[in-house]
């Protein structure tokens, strides 16, 4: 239902992405390890077709449709998603605001804000003095009130503490359990892989696919042997 | 049938409600309205505020008179003294007023020069809400609005004064106050401009002479292509273990707007704070911040901050990511910006004016 092919992209007069192909079936979750500066979050904003992100050449599909001259509102309207690593703060703009234009339906963003202890920042201007926990989960809870069919995570769990972790990931695990959607997630701690069922793993090194596994195998041997020994395996190498 | 609110036409009507009048007085405690040079109405709903034309009051009440330039003299400053008319609002000692006050200042004639000077006196211990609409008609083509006004807030009161502005665009304003402020007085001045004027030149002072006396300047500025607003709050601390805040927000959307803020202590112990925010939307549009901060003591906390730039990409593109379109992420961040929650409204009020902002950022720039 989601398909990267022979993707390059340029920021700045750079290449941030070479050679890229991905696929993602529906019901599919992705994990996407790199190291820091590899290019995922690169990734995730040419998926939305983020300013800045030229794509030189190669293709974005979704469900049999080009994304690449869409507008980011067009992709989002398809059912793209996107939780951001490092979200914007807006003065003056609250979060309920966002979440009634996402979800209509009153109901259903108290219950929503309630699972993710969120009922007192509904009011709150979005993400100004949220603390990073606060953030990651007004960020899953926008995300789930758009109710997209690919979901893309940029860390979800970073900077949230484990007790914290353990509710968004079952929140998230039940989405993507009840609606079969299908994520693309970027992780540098792993504690995701609890929590969701992710099958297949890439790993992106300097803007390019080194790598594709088993989840629970790649992370286990970055852990072990950092991005450099990965650097080096050549057996997985796509 | 006394000519009131619900005498004019329906534009005109329109474009008073734009200013916050409530037309049908249901909310508000009392009102009052000048219409170019006559007062056409003054009614009060309540015995502890007194509301009248302010040349009446002067020659019925001797002790009012002590009033008129008092506050000018506080800061040896001259005013203006060819004005007429004006309202003069006294809410008695002790008395707490739940619904606002109102008054309009209203201009219908073609090029005419309403001056008026008002006179608004809160008594010992009184707590009142004073919204003032000023608003022009479609017939009031290149008219002046000069408005002088002395507030007087005496010991433990409390007045919360809105002033909205909603001329049209050639029309030159001046509005020119001072507000003297008692031991343990509190005076709020919330500013909302949001509809085009060809220039208003304001610079209100609050005067804080007794302890724990505190003031407050709030202001939504959206100015558009044609517009210069000059557009400052001073606030000078005469006493120690006083403290004020002034918090603007000024959006050119093609004006040109200076953004003036100074808090001036003469006195130790001062606290106070300046912020000055500016969104310049289009690329017609200026702003010039210009704070100021001035002690002649050691022993005060004076900060301020200011910004001013455009919408950031970032911003905009967070929103589309949650399916906004541009447009539309713009407008939410303007409306954002100029968050109506920075005013210190009561909540009676709050309600109105985020509807009438609604209602004016809606129809475009």
């Amino acid at each position: 239902m989601f398909k990267v092919e022979e993707l390059r992209v340029r920021v700045n007069g750079k290449d941030v992405l070479n050679d890229i192909n991905i696929s993602i079936d529906k019901g599919e979750v992705l994990i996407l390890f790199g190291p820091n500066g590899s290019g995922k979050t690169s990734l995730l904003k040419t998926i939305l077709g983020f300013s800045g992100y030229t794509i030189e050449r190669g293709k974005i599909l979704f469900e049999g449709k080009v994304l690449n001259q869409l507008p980011t509102e067009e992709r989002v309207k398809l059912g793209i998603g996107i939780m951001f690593q490092h979200p914007s703060k807006i003065r003056g703009v609250r979060l309920e605001q966002i979440a009634e234009f996402l979800a209509g339906d009153r109901g259903e963003i108290e219950k929503l804000a309630d699972k993710l202890s969120l009922k007192d920042h509904l009011n709150r201007e979005i993400n100004l003095d949220f603390s990073g926990g606060e953030m990651k989960r007004s960020e899953l809870f926008q995300v789930l009130l758009q109710k997209p069919k690919l979901l893309l995570l940029d860390e979800p769990e970073s900077g949230v503490d484990i007790e914290n972790i353990s509710i968004m990931g079952n929140v998230l695990n039940q989405y993507l359990k009840e609606t079969n959607a299908s994520a693309l997630i970027i992780t540098h701690t792993g504690y995701i892989l609890d929590y969701v069922d992710a099958n297949k793993a890439y790993v992106l090194i300097d803007g390019k696919i080194w790598c594709q596994g088993n989840p629970r195998e790649i992370f286990e041997s970055i852990r072990k042997d950092g991005y450099e020994k990965c650097k080096e395996c050549e057996w997985k190498k796509v | 049938m006394e000519k009131g609110l619900t005498n004019f036409g329906k534009e005109d009507l329109e474009k008073i409600s734009s200013a916050g009048i409530d037309i049908s007085e249901k909310t508000r405690s009392a009102s009052f309205l000048q219409e170019d040079g006559e007062v056409i109405l003054t009614k009060s709903l309540l015995k502890g505020v007194e509301i009248l034309n302010r040349e009446e009051a002067l020659s019925r009440y001797p002790e009012v008179r002590k009033y008129y330039g008092k506050a000018f003299k506080t800061l040896d400053r001259d005013f203006p003294k060819d004005t007429e008319k004006g309202y003069f609002i006294r809410v008695k000692k002790g008395t707490v007023v739940q619904l606002p006050v109102q008054a309009c200042l209203f201009l219908k004639k073609k090029r005419f020069e309403q001056k008026v000077h008002n006179i608004i006196i809160v008594e010992e211990g009184a707590k009142a809400y004073l919204i003032t609409g000023c608003a022009s008609s479609k017939s009031a083509e290149e008219s002046f609005h000069l408005g002088v006004s002395e507030f007087f807030v005496h010991k433990g009161g409390y007045l919360n004064f809105t002033m909205i502005h909603s001329w049209r665009k050639d029309i030159s304003v001046k509005p020119i106050s001072i507000a003297l402020v008692e031991e343990g007085a509190t005076f709020v001045s919330n500013y909302i401009c949001l509809h085009a004027v060809k220039e208003v030149s304001m610079y209100p002072t609050a005067v804080l002479l007794g302890k724990n006396a505190r003031a407050s300047f709030n202001s939504l500025i959206l100015s558009h292509l044609g517009s210069f607003q000059d557009i400052g709050s001073r606030v000078v601390f005469r006493e120690g273990n006083t403290s004020a805040e002034i918090i603007s927000r000024a959006v050119s959307a093609g004006g040109r707007i200076i953004a003036r803020g100074h808090l001036k202590s003469e006195a130790k112990n001062v606290k106070a704070h300046l912020e000055c925010r500016g969104l310049i939307i289009s690329q017609e549009g200026t702003i010039h911040a210009i704070p100021e901060l001035e002690t002649d003591y050691r022993d005060v906390e004076l900060s301020h901050e200011a910004a001013i730039g455009k919408i950031s990409r970032e911003e905009i593109e967070y929103l589309c990511a949650r399916g906004f379109s541009r447009e539309q992420a713009q407008a939410i961040i303007i409306r954002g910006f100029m968050d109506v929650e920075i005013l210190a409204l009561p909540e009676i009020l709050k309600n109105e004016i985020k509807q009438l902002e609604e209602k004016t950022l809606r129809s475009g720039f």
